[in-house]
């Protein structure tokens, strides 16, 4: 029993990783219609800035909030060069992720090589209900809890976020009462940044990151924020939490070496599911 | 004048929307603008509100101008109360009394999702949006599209009211040609892009021609 709840904590404590990097996705997708490839890119090149401000002596709050802010910068950038231009269609604009990812590729071994890197996280362990686990997986539950609240207030109680949500309904209607319709799409990726890098920030302690790591780390957010069909935010946190149970469940009774499959069996079976279930809505419309 | 429009010409690639139009509405005018499908009204709209760029032309706009666009185009998933906040979206002021004030059938409806609404109700809630910003002249796209007698007369009759009580100018851009020529003074018949005649209500009503190609009357 005891293992069983260790391994449903560690995996709700990844699963919320995942959740926040399909966030991400999410709010990129809504707002632009984008589905942005270098989302992982941002959780990878957060998570090693914060190894290079850690080893140059910067304090741990200090060097996480830095890198997130670094991530949104980038989140930031990555839509300018995306949806800059207008009259970028949102296929052009996935395949310019693709390649800002291939680039990414290329910077992160520059700065950091291709060895995997960690950084300690919170100390310790917590007993719960009888199992021992790692504090740090309680704090990424508890910050992912923090943020994607106030992500949904933002969306819900303000303007901004009102804005946000007007452009992803009818671009052309936010157009014509005056929202700036490509500076949303912006505000969208910076925030997308902003997720995928607390993601990266958060997870490392528990999982090493390599320059590569952003085609796992894409893959599991991309298989939460499908469960969602790329705009619900609730069903993409539900997705990423059984993403990060089912993988730390196959992990611990099964083999590690299986986790990624996971994700991807996953996906598949959603994408399967949901087009079975339309065909049965077209047949009985 | 508010609004006043020179030789203006819109394309879409090489076809040409819009050929040499010229338009005007002043401070407090009920002007309607009448065609058939496809003639280029909408385009005309859109032009002028600034979503489509001209390819010549000149557009002089003296005032704020409000757009109700053909379809309603709400944010289907924000409630009727937010809509209307984002009509003041270049306001610094985005209290919402006023709007309901003026349609009052819409405080009722305040917490509703706007996609969820009936077409009637989704109208009005378009035309709060749009009297948010506090225009001086309010656009309408085809206002009538879909919506039953009685809702439109409901429409035509706020719409004779702000005009009557606080001098709001109106654009109606209508298929219905019927309705816009006895709810505007003063109208223009626009056909294949071009203006093809235009001036009082009364006379274009009275028009053989007019009469014949939208009031369905024999010439």
């Amino acid at each position: 029993m005891a293992e069983l709840v260790g391994y449903l904590i560690t995996g709700v404590g990844v699963g919320c990783a995942y959740a926040l990097l399909g966030s991400g996705l999410v709010v990129i997708h809504r707002v632009t219609r984008v589905v942005n490839f270098a989302q992982g890119g941002f959780a990878v090149l957060a998570a090693l800035t914060v190894t290079t401000l850690l080893t140059a002596g910067l304090p741990h709050g200090l060097a996480e909030s830095l890198a997130v802010l670094l991530a949104t910068g980038i989140g930031l950038l990555t839509g300018m060069v995306a949806i800059g231009r207008p009259g970028t269609t949102p296929q052009a604009a996935l395949i310019i992720t693709l390649g800002l990812g291939v680039l990414a590729y290329a910077v992160e071994i520059f700065l950091w090589g291709d060895q995997p890197r960690s950084f300690p996280g919170l100390p310790g362990s917590t007993a719960v209900l009888g199992a021992r686990v790692q504090t740090h997986y309680l704090l990424i539950i508890g910050v992912t809890a923090v943020i994607l609240g106030a992500t949904a207030l933002l969306f819900a109680r303000t303007d901004r976020g009102r804005a946000l949500t007007a452009t992803a309904d009818d671009p052309y209607a936010a157009r014509i009462v005056g929202i700036d319709v490509a500076r949303m799409g912006l505000l969208a990726f910076a925030l997308g940044g902003a997720l995928g890098g607390l993601a990266g920030v958060l997870v490392t302690p528990v999982q090493q990151v390599s320059f590569d790591s952003d085609v796992v780390l894409v893959v599991n957010g991309f298989s939460a924020a499908i469960l969602g069909n790329l705009t619900r935010p609730g069903l993409t946190l539900a997705g990423g939490l059984l993403l990060g149970v089912v993988q730390a469940l196959v992990g611990g009774y099964l083999s590690t070496a299986y986790q990624t499959e996971v994700a991807l069996i996953f996906m598949l079976g959603v994408l399967i599911l949901r087009s079975s279930s339309a065909r049965v809505e077209e047949v009985t419309a | 004048m508010i609004v006043e429009v020179r030789d203006l010409v819109v394309h879409y690639g090489a076809a040409t929307a819009l050929d040499g139009v010229s338009l005007s509405v002043g401070e407090g005018e009920m002007v309607a603008l009448i065609g058939a499908n496809g003639a280029g009204k909408t385009t005309l709209v859109n032009t002028v509100c600034g979503v489509k760029q001209a390819s010549g032309g000149r557009i002089d706009v003296h005032g704020n101008l409000a757009l109700v666009p053909e379809g309603r185009h709400l944010f289907a998933s924000l409630s009727v109360d937010d809509n209307l906040r984002l009509g003041a979206w270049r306001q610094r002021k985005r209290t919402t009394g006023h709007v309901y004030d003026l349609l009052p059938g819409l405080t009722k409806l305040r917490n509703r999702p706007a996609g969820r609404l009936s077409g009637g109700e989704q109208q009005m809630v378009a035309l709060g949006r749009a009297l948010m910003a506090r225009p001086d002249l309010l656009v309408i796209d085809e206002m009538s599209l879909g919506l039953a007698p009685k809702i439109v007369a409901d429409l035509a009759a706020h719409l004779r009211d702000r005009n009557a009580t606080d001098g709001l100018a109106v654009l109606l851009i209508e298929q219905n040609a019927q309705l816009a020529l006895d709810l505007c003074a003063r109208a223009y018949v626009l056909e294949a892009g071009r203006v093809v005649a235009e001036g009082p209500s009364g006379d274009l009503a009275g028009s053989p021609e007019v009469a014949a190609a939208y009031l369905g009357l024999e010439a």
